[in-house]
């Protein structure tokens, strides 16, 4: 999967996560939580997503690597790199 | 006796006048009390205690002082909302507004509109494993007060239970800003609840093979038995206590009968109470019913839910809620409070006989007891709502217990909500009596339906069971309500008309 494809994938996982949130100005350099009503059951949510989804697993020590939409993208290319993006 | 501890603190030696004194004052401290017991008067309290030390210790008046609490300095919500907190042990209790959601209607006056009408709430619906079963599905918005994420987040028990009580503060006319949250306390009724949760995650799990690291954080807070009160709490930012009470079938007249307890002891100023279930979302509750052969089956969803009719086969197992604002009769005549009607009897006792079995005689024993402690005999009630879910033994063996204690009560109308919505569970209580409260204003009991053949081993003797059409009873006083479950748990209540 390509950084825009883990992107966009982060993105639908938000959209279930925090419907009620505009997601459309969600900036990549600035923490989920300052943009966002996300607190930490959401964000074990998208951990949890992605477990469920595409089999990543994800360490606790590295959640911190999720905090912005560009750390998160940055992090998780080399653990979805084999994996296809949806349809 | 009085004062012990204080008695003890007394020097050994006393004369006599001394004795004589501290005697007439223990006369005049016990008359002081039974004063403070009638008029809850903080003055006469000062007075105990500075006059009659001997009896600051008792039981008495430690339980007044108790109430004779003032509000904290400075309290001005609690000032402007107006509550008292010095009570007497039975100060009256009124319904001051109302919040339901049923098969049938999602608020008083369209779930009366349709008992009158007679008309079933009975669908087909797809339940996980089993296929099709027949339940009542309730249709509210669950967006009127919830945000799409607390909906995703909490469970359908939660979203039944915050939409049923912000329905319910909104009946009840109170100014919610000014209530201060920390004099709420929220007691709802359950029969049970996680199972819905559990089934979706084992589910889900299956869809992995069983590996358990799938498995939600969400489950734990979704399945903890206070879930359906604690999301009330967030949804309307009440702090003081709130819990559900497990009382598999008789819970929605239990979560009235908390509330109004809580009331008495001054532990809360309003009671927000009832009953809620989500049962029709656990493949569970039908497929137990099925093996005991008694889940109700019918090529017309509307005829399926039969009590005491002779082809009657089953349960119709139905979702729903029924939420109401109580309040001390002084505090809602206070602010001017519409007032649907008082609980004056209510008792709870259990059968102690079988797990699922009724028991003729506790049944009756109950009901006897709520008459008891309203001060009623049997004949003085109008309609009595029965339980009956139109399994063969309930109905017979509450038939027997009502035949037992209203007999002789020719003018006693009978009926069953269950035959038009089905068999609301946890909620059930709640939303059978809330559907005969309009009958203070409408002189009508609803009806039965689908009793085309009645069984007459359902016999009540001389009081008649309203069949498929309302009867207009010119004017209603007494209600009594029957809510009973499994386990042998039962449990009873009476309102009345409400008279100044």
């Amino acid at each position: 999967m390509q950084p825009e494809e883990i992107r966009q994938v982060l993105l639908d996982i938000l959209a279930r996560i925090v419907p009620d949130e505009d997601l459309s100005t969600l900036r990549d350099d600035v923490a989920f939580r300052e943009q966002i009503e996300l607190d930490s059951m959401d964000f074990l949510d998208i951990v949890m997503e992605l477990r469920k989804q595409y089999r990543v697993q994800i360490p606790e020590e590295d959640y911190p690597n999720l905090a912005t939409m560009g750390g998160a993208v940055t992090y998780l290319v080399p653990l979805m790199k084999d994996v296809k993006a949806p349809a | 006796m009085y004062g012990k501890n204080a008695y003890n603190a007394m020097p050994k030696k006393r004369d006599s006048s001394a004795t004589g004194r501290r005697s007439t004052l223990r006369i005049l401290g016990t008359a002081c009390l039974a004063t403070c017991q009638s008029h809850g008067e903080p003055l006469l309290l000062r007075f105990v205690r500075r006059h009659c030390p001997f009896v600051v210790h008792s039981p008495q008046f430690q339980f007044l002082q108790r109430f004779s609490r003032r509000p904290a300095p400075g309290s001005a919500a609690r000032s402007a909302f107006g509550m008292s907190h010095s009570v007497t042990p039975r100060e009256r209790i009124v319904i001051t507004g109302v919040g339901l959601t049923s098969p049938i209607g999602n608020s008083l006056s369209e779930f009366r509109e349709s008992l009158l009408a007679g008309r079933s709430g009975v669908v087909v619906r797809e339940t996980r494993y089993i296929g099709e079963v027949l339940a009542g599905v309730c249709n509210f918005d669950e967006l009127r007060y919830q945000k799409r994420k607390e909906v995703r987040r909490g469970t359908r028990a939660g979203s039944i239970s915050v939409y049923c009580a912000n329905e319910a503060i909104r009946d009840s006319g109170l100014n919610w800003g000014e209530v201060p949250k920390d004099r709420v306390g929220v007691y709802l009724g359950i029969t049970e609840h996680g199972n819905v949760e559990t089934e979706n995650e084992i589910f889900e799990i299956s869809k992995f093979n069983y590996d358990t690291s799938v498995w939600s954080h969400h489950h734990n807070p979704r399945t903890v038995a206070n879930n359906p009160a604690g999301e009330v709490t967030l949804s309307l930012g009440i702090t003081g206590p709130h819990y559900t009470l497990g009382a598999a079938c008789a819970a929605g007249n239990i979560g009235f009968i908390q509330g109004m307890q809580q009331l008495w002891l001054g532990d809360v100023d309003l009671a927000i109470v009832g009953g809620v279930s989500e049962s029709i979302h656990t493949f569970g509750i039908f497929a137990s019913f099925k093996s005991q052969g008694a889940l109700a089956t019918h090529p017309e969803p509307a005829k399926a839910s039969r009590p005491f009719d002779k082809a009657r086969n089953g349960i119709v197992v139905a979702e729903g809620g029924g939420i109401c604002t109580l309040e001390r009769l002084s505090d809602a005549q206070r602010r001017g409070a519409k007032i649907y009607g008082e609980i004056v009897g209510y008792a709870i006792n259990s059968d102690a006989s079988d797990f699922v079995l009724p028991y003729a005689k506790r049944q009756a024993e109950c009901m006897r007891q709520a008459l008891r402690r309203a001060k009623l005999s049997p004949c003085d009630i109008d309609i009595l709502n029965t339980h009956a879910t139109a399994t063969e033994q309930g109905d017979i063996g509450e038939c027997q217990a009502v035949r037992e204690v209203f007999g002789e009560c020719s003018n006693l109308a009978v009926n069953n909500t269950k035959s038009f919505i089905g068999h609301a569970m946890g909620a059930a209580g709640a939303l059978e009596l809330l559907g005969n409260i309009p009958g203070f204003q409408d002189g009508y009991a609803h009806a039965t339906i689908n009793l085309d053949d009645p069984d007459p081993a359902c016999d009540c003797g001389a009081p008649q069971i309203v069949a498929n059409q309302a009867r207009q009873m010119g004017q209603v006083n007494y209600i009594l309500n029957n809510s009973f479950g499994m386990l042998g748990i039962n449990s009873v209540l009476i309102v009345r008309r409400f008279e100044p």
